[in-house]
């Protein structure tokens, strides 16, 4: 049976990530022990944001399954629950409901491959949880390239953490923002054009590609230019959605459901769909 | 499987014991003040004290509304300050009382088996499920706007009833058509009914039976060519989204959940929805992927006669003609459904 109700958590921590402070990440930890420990996802899985008395958002799962102590969500604030979130302090009580979905297939089909992660905007919550779990298990995957955007130094997420990847060997970061600003010694450039820069090999390779629509439709012609083939491309699709349970029927597209089906398909698999998204 | 044969009036004797022991529901031919209908909008309590009149065709009112009533209470928490719970999400009292509902045609009852298939594993919908024994009377007469055969029903069938009634000379034969429906005649001292009655009930059935409809080739069409088709932009046209045939359609199922607080007692509720709306899909950033009246339109019929297929088998669909009567704008899905068909 599946149910509606959420697991009570509270809010341990809450970073404000953009300089706009539209985005702030908070750090939640189950009140109970065994709550905590029947949770389990994998990265590129949403979990219900439950506000008593506002309502249900679904969101992506910022954490990786290796952060075993407390759960992660990245939210802008743009709705009626979101603005909610944003007012609640450290220690207040709310409740999260999940994990759904399917998430990245990163036990099956990205084993043993390369790993290309491109990400725009805040859509790399999910990413950033999946590069943990990759770099947990870092023998079992091949080279990891993340190309990650936004449009200005303020407005990139995580910063702390990219500062430690752009340190590391074993990943080839490429992070950019849109135009030039003081202070800003990197890559500038829409997500785009640097990936075709960096022109990642389509060989024995996946990748995973999260941001607006716009990014998603310009960041394709370079890569398949390389070679780059639709069942090869992951892409993760939102939709308003009530259940996150396959039964409201909020989210579908066309016969598929998002909250059940996906919300990760290939580009191949969304291609096949009517663009209700 | 226990056959009898009773009277009109051993009806109403078996209708005022059940309401002893059990909520008694039988469909409201005229509207009733709210209260009386007890949270079942177009049926009302009754004891069998009045003899029990029946309309032509479906009831005015689907079943859905039994086994998915509207509000449904998901869970209730307080947000009074300074509560230790403040918050904290409790699960509702789901009630046990068994609900008995009479007069129900074969068409709702394959509703509800249909409704089962995504309600697979909803909690209050198998609760309520549970709770809930159908007493139906099959259709010796049935009107312009009904097509259950045509959507693999019978106005004849017994499936998902507890209890099926058929008429006969001045009388009926009930057949008892699960453990619910034994509950319901045990006790009681009934007539078993004579050979001759079931024979002529089978007859009646092998004559009405389904035959493989041609609607099946839809099953089969492709989902791109009957999504471009161009019949949807003129049917988008003359549809105002008024969202009527989504409330009183008995397959219809989606819904909304809200949360709702009155004097720091708060709940979050579930309540039917209906795709026909521009909220229903709009995201927080001011997008909406079925923004057009077109889009939406479209997607009630394919849900029904594509989509949910393509996921459980068939149609969401029983052809009760509800919706063909009450469309405001005199949108028929047989000819949806002829259009389609038609579709290369």
């Amino acid at each position: 049976m599946i149910s509606y109700m959420p697991y009570p958590v509270r809010i341990d921590d809450i970073v404000v990530e953009t300089e706009d402070g539209n985005q702030k990440t908070f750090k939640l930890v189950f009140e109970q022990e065994a709550h905590r420990k029947a949770w389990k996802h994998v990265p590129g899985q949403f979990a219900m944001l439950s506000l008593a008395g506002q309502g249900e958002i679904p969101i992506g799962i910022a954490s990786s399954p290796t952060e075993e102590d407390h759960l992660l969500f990245t939210v802008n604030r743009a709705g009626k629950v979101t603005t909610a979130l944003h007012q609640m302090n450290i220690g207040d009580r709310m409740g999260v409901r999940g994990p759904l979905g399917n998430g990245f297939p990163i036990n099956t089909e990205m084993k043993g491959k390369n790993i290309v992660i491109i990400a725009g905007g805040f859509a790399v919550t999910t990413l950033r949880a999946t590069l943990i779990s990759l770099l947990a298990r870092r023998q079992d995957y091949g080279k990891i390239t993340f190309i990650y955007g936004a449009r200005t130094p303020g407005m990139l997420l995580y910063r702390d953490e990219l500062k430690q990847w752009a340190q590391r060997e074993d990943i080839d970061l490429h992070v950019t923002i849109d135009r030039e600003a003081p202070g800003w010694d990197g890559l500038v450039g829409f997500v785009p054009t640097i990936a075709g820069e960096v022109a990642p090999s389509p060989e024995n390779s996946v990748a995973l590609i999260c941001g607006p629509p716009i990014m998603i439709k310009f960041t394709m012609p370079p890569l398949e230019k390389i070679g780059w083939t639709d069942d090869q491309v992951y892409l993760s699709l939102e939709n308003r959605m009530k259940c996150g349970e396959g039964v409201c029927c909020h989210c579908n597209v066309g016969p598929i459901l998002v909250c059940k089906d996906g919300p990760v398909f290939t580009r191949g698999q969304v291609k096949q769909l009517p663009i209700e998204y | 499987m226990k056959v009898f044969k009773i009277t009109p009036a051993e009806l109403d004797t078996m209708m005022l014991a059940w309401s002893k022991a059990h909520r008694v529901y039988a469909p409201a031919l005229t509207k009733q003040p709210a209260a009386s209908s007890d949270c079942a909008p177009g049926w009302r309590r009754v004891d069998g004290s009045a003899a029990l009149t029946l309309p032509t065709g479906p009831t005015p009112a689907s079943v859905k509304t039994f086994f998915f009533p509207q509000p449904e209470t998901l869970l209730t928490y307080t947000l009074e300050n300074n509560h230790p719970d403040k918050g904290l999400m409790r699960e509702p009292v789901k009630s046990t009382e068994m609900q008995v509902v009479v007069g129900v045609r074969p068409c709702d009852a394959r509703s509800v088996l249909l409704n089962n298939l995504p309600y697979q594993e909803d909690p209050f919908f198998q609760a309520n499920r549970q709770r809930t024994a159908l007493v139906g009377f099959t259709c010796d007469q049935t009107l312009s706007t009904c097509f259950c055969t045509q959507m693999g029903g019978s106005p004849v069938d017994s499936e998902g009833l507890d209890l099926t009634l058929s008429r006969t000379g001045d009388g009926f034969i009930v057949e008892v058509g699960s453990a619910k429906g034994e509950a319901l005649v045990a006790g009681l001292t009934l007539t078993p009914a004579d050979e001759s009655g079931i024979t002529a009930l089978a007859a009646q059935r092998n004559a009405a039976k389904a035959e493989a409809t041609e609607l099946d080739r839809l099953k089969a069409g492709e989902l791109g060519k009957l999504y471009d088709a161009p019949m949807w932009q003129s049917l988008g046209d003359s549809c105002i989204n008024c969202g009527a045939c989504t409330f009183i359609c008995p397959t219809c199922y989606c819904f909304d959940i809200q949360d709702e607080v009155v004097r720091g007692q708060g709940r979050r509720i579930r309540y039917w929805d209906s795709c026909m709306f521009p909220l229903y899909s709009l995201h927080t950033s001011g997008h909406n992927p079925r923004g057009k009246k077109v889009q939406r339109t479209r997607n009630r019929f394919l849900h029904k006669l594509k989509y949910f297929p393509d996921r459980f088998g068939p149609f969401s669909c029983v052809g009760c003609g509800r919706c063909v009567q009450d469309c405001p704008v005199n949108i028929d899905i047989r000819e949806v459904m002829t259009d389609l068909l038609a579709v290369e």
